[in-house]
């Protein structure tokens, strides 16, 4: 099981790192890959840039955290994230999420759980640059909804 | 005990600083007695921790709840709800 987790300024190409998970591999017959893209707007006002700060070493065991999770729920072959931290403009790729099994439904329920996660869970904090200045994002209810979902469902296991 | 603090996001702007090394007394013994002590000294922590609710911790970069003990950490960081992805 191949397990890649980065946090970088610079951006990444989602093509090439899917294909290097699954390059050679006969085992792996589905891969899902989902990419988090910077928007140029948000709740009906324009944002022009979004710095991203984080918690080094925090952020890098969390997500740890939530890959061995996945590990553990989903029989996965490979995973790859990569979070991307410092100023973004809209259009910008912000996160990578790749996930690999032998069967779709694995690779797609454990790409859903790991974002659900990153977006709760991992120490990452969004500033938005808009025309009348900057303003810190705030956490959403309906992501944390969203995350409770794998509490309930593992609970119903 | 002195113990490592680290603010982010709009906690670090209101206190005005990313770290600092504090050295709390014995009888602040949680997550909650230790926000409810910073916010006591001076007008910046005290915007800063006004409303703890919203306030989320870590010690030693392992998310904590309020009631969590601070014996033995040796970082500890203050932040608001995550908004990353």
């Amino acid at each position: 099981m191949t397990t890649t987790i980065r946090l970088q300024r610079e951006d990444f190409d989602a093509t090439a790192e899917a294909a290097r998970l699954s390059r050679g591999r006969t085992d792996i017959g589905a891969v899902v890959t989902f990419t988090g893209i910077c928007r140029g707007h948000e709740g009906g006002h324009a944002v022009s840039a979004m710095t991203l700060e984080h918690y080094p070493g925090m952020a890098e065991d969390e997500i740890a955290r939530h890959v061995a999770e996945a590990k553990r729920r989903w029989p996965l072959l490979g995973v790859t994230v990569i979070h991307r931290y410092g100023r973004m403009q809209p259009g910008d790729n912000i996160v990578l999420v790749v996930t690999a099994s032998a069967h779709r439904q694995a690779a797609f329920a454990a790409a859903d759980f790991l974002m659900d996660y990153l977006k709760t869970r991992a120490p990452f904090w969004k500033l938005e640059e808009r025309p009348d200045g900057t303003n810190w994002v705030e956490a959403k209810d309906s992501d944390d909804s969203a995350a409770a979902r794998w509490r309930k469902d593992e609970a119903a296991e | 005990m002195s113990v490592k603090v680290l603010y982010f996001a709009w906690v670090r702007e209101r206190v005005g600083k990313a770290e600092e090394e504090i050295a709390p007394p014995a009888h602040v013994a949680t997550v909650a007695d230790l926000i409810a002590w910073l916010a006591g000294r001076g007008e910046e922590y005290a915007h800063a921790f006004e409303k703890p609710k919203v306030i989320r911790a870590a010690i030693d970069r392992v998310h904590v709840k309020p009631e969590a003990a601070i014996s033995g950490a040796r970082e500890i960081a203050f932040f608001p709800p995550m908004t990353g992805g």
